[in-house]
């Protein structure tokens, strides 16, 4: 084993596991991984050099375009900066309604998320079943937004719909359906020994690593760091209602920061979705949705803010922060966009050090970088390139399956 | 982990007390939301790049702070540099936003790296160097992150000097691919500002912000986007970048 040479194999940068297109390297001695490095910005869109020269209403609308899941996270924070910077108090309901959709969006994401996680495992029927059952919290999301993706619900001062009182009960039968399904999901996931095999003991971030790291959200809380902007810096109404922080002890006999772990958390964040949303709906106040109606008086206001603030919401992945300052001028003189991929990223080069070629999908992928498909790969053996598809890594990994089965 | 929280007020008095001299403009904000206004408290101090190390420090004396970003402007002789951290975060109600705010000089713009201290920060940190051209001494991964490797040299996307993204880099995707042949659109002319008496406050009344007559925007605004090109200026595309 030592003997053994050790090969540099790059994956990406197109590929399909990962939320943008990444270059992974990896140097492969046998089957182990022995250093890894990757390199973001494949598709950089330079959206906030653009924001930079835009104003607040029309960068609302930008943000909703930031990312295809998290629709209303990044519309959210940014909003909230400009509304600490500009003081716009945010009728009640309105926080209500955003609190709302963003839940539906943390069930979707993570339902996602099970789904190409079972993929990447070589459990395609689990991958079916975890989508199938996602378009329910679709099909309220359209039913609410009027979209599927980009919502383009929130607005600076508020959000552009209301969610009246008669479409609670189709709310309701949503989370009707999902408490249905929690217990069968429960059993699939985790009970099922190929995934325990698979996942337990498997791209392991201590609680420590998990905090120098930076990482955020169910990354951070399966490694047993109760990180949630939720309950740290209540916001929307968040305040209003308690939310606690899922770890994975939940379910499991401590923490071990395992991919399991990670299958943990988001399964039972989903849980504590419903509860939040059904208390959301419980105390909704009545009255407005939006501070003010006219465009053109947002604007004025502000084009007047001077200052600076942050917007933080926690989005499926993990905290999504904004930094904005306004300079009384119509483009905020600066604007960050932190998305939560970006402080999870790192924990990479720690996870899958010392891990297996099979594992290299479900270990990247539960991180939750954002799914789409896998690409392919080029391995590099004695000088020749040869290029292994998509289908040849998932084969891999389903192999690894199979063998453990036997 | 016991961690004792402590209130913005307090941190800040630590802060000023334990660190280093240079802290100056701290401050301390609240914000709230919802119905029973929970609030959520952010410090923001100054202090200048000899000292951002030791100030670390201080932070992470009174609890190791989880680190969300670096944010960077350009703020014309300087570029200022925005380290946003977290403290005393899993204790409900008990986070306190921590931004620590460098100006580095631009005719020296050079930062210590902290990565010595929050290994994650090297990813933001590489960022900084790459879009502000601000040097991170020490860093131990100085390589680019999110810019193309064939991106010229010396052009930094968050720079308003002329260092920044220069108007022949920029590829206006609207505009590729549109006839040139066409008349310009008939542009409606701007109707003649009409002073109103000043009216009595009523419908915005419980709004704290109250609009000057005299500002342009109390006027009955031009409904789309105020900087939406004028079509009749657009320039005519020579190259249709998109390939066809």
């Amino acid at each position: 084993m030592a003997n053994k040479p050790v090969y540099n194999i790059p994956i990406g940068p197109i590929h399909p596991a990962f939320k943008e297109p990444i270059l992974f390297t990896f140097d492969i001695q046998g089957e182990q991984i022995k250093g890894v490095d990757f390199a973001p910005g494949k598709t950089h869109r330079a959206i906030e050099w653009m924001g930079m020269r835009r104003n607040p209403v029309q960068i609302a609308h930008l943000c909703d375009r930031i990312c295809g899941i998290c629709g209303v996270s990044h519309t959210l924070a940014f909003s909230r900066a400009i509304e600490q910077i500009a003081e716009i108090e945010v009728p009640e309901r309105a926080h209500y309604v955003r609190s709302i959709i963003a839940e539906f969006e943390r069930i979707q994401s993570h339902l996602l998320w099970a789904g190409v996680a079972a993929h990447e495992l070589g459990f395609d029927t689990l991958f079916h079943l975890a989508w199938r059952v996602r378009e329910e919290a679709m099909d309220v999301i359209e039913y609410l937004t009027g979209n599927r993706v980009n919502y383009g619900i929130v607005q600076v001062g508020g959000v552009r719909r209301d969610f009246t009182e008669d479409q609670f009960p189709r709310i309701e039968q949503a989370l009707q359906t999902y408490e249905g399904l929690v217990n069968k999901l429960v059993t699939l996931f985790l009970e099922d020994t190929t995934i325990k095999l698979r996942s337990m003991n498997c791209g392991v971030l201590s609680e420590r690593d998990a905090l120098e790291l930076c990482t955020v959200g169910p990354t951070a809380r399966a490694s047993g760091l109760a990180l949630d902007v939720r309950s740290d810096a209540p916001y929307a109404a968040y305040g209003d209602i308690e939310v606690k922080p899922v770890l994975p002890d939940v379910y499991s006999d401590g923490i071990h920061g395992d991919v399991y772990d990670r299958i943990v958390v988001r399964l039972f964040e989903v849980v504590e979705s419903i509860r939040i949303v059904r208390e959301l709906m419980d105390q909704m106040p009545v009255g407005p949705v939006l501070w003010e109606t006219k465009y053109a008086k947002i604007l004025a206001t502000c084009k007047k803010a001077e200052g600076e603030a942050i917007g933080r919401v926690e989005a499926p992945r993990g905290e999504c922060f904004h930094y904005v300052r306004m300079n009384r001028s119509e483009a905020p003189e600066a604007w960050k966009v932190k998305a939560s991929t970006y402080s999870n990223q790192m924990s990479w080069l720690n996870i899958l050090q010392g891990e297996q070629i099979a594992d290299i999908p479900i270990i990247v992928a539960s991180i939750d970088p954002c799914m789409s498909c896998t690409d392919r790969v080029s391995v590099i053996r004695d000088g020749r390139q040869d290029v292994m598809t998509g289908e040849a890594l998932h084969r891999l990994s389903v192999e690894k399956t199979r063998r453990l089965q036997e | 982990m016991t961690r004792q929280a402590l209130s913005a007020e307090q941190i800040a008095v630590i802060l000023q007390k334990n660190g280093p001299k240079s802290i100056h403009d701290v401050r301390t904000e609240v914000w709230a939301e919802g119905l029973k206004k929970t609030t959520v408290a952010s410090i923001w101090l100054r202090t200048t790049p000899a000292d951002l190390v030791a100030t670390l420090e201080t932070v992470i004396d009174i609890d190791y702070p989880h680190l969300a970003v670096v944010s960077g402007v350009d703020t014309g002789d300087a570029v200022e540099l925005l380290y946003h951290m977290q403290v005393f975060y899993g204790i409900r109600g008990a986070e306190v936003n921590i931004t620590i705010a460098v100006p580095v000089p631009k005719k020296n713009l050079v930062v210590p790296t902290i990565s010595h201290l929050i290994p994650g920060a090297v990813y933001t940190e590489r960022e900084k160097q790459e879009m502000l051209g601000v040097t991170v001494a020490g860093i131990p991964d100085p390589r680019g992150l999110f810019l193309p490797a064939d991106f010229p040299e010396g052009v930094y996307p968050w720079r308003k000097d002329e260092t920044g993204i220069t108007e022949d880099m920029v590829n206006h995707l609207w505009a590729s691919g549109r006839p040139g042949d066409r008349p310009a659109p008939p542009v409606k002319p701007k109707e003649k500002k009409v002073r109103k008496p000043k009216e009595p406050a009523t419908e915005n009344a419980a709004s704290k912000e109250t609009i000057p007559a005299e500002s342009p925007a109390s006027e009955p605004a031009p409904a789309p986007a105020p900087d939406a090109p004028d079509i009749a200026d657009v320039p005519e595309p020579e190259v249709n970048t998109n390939g066809e």
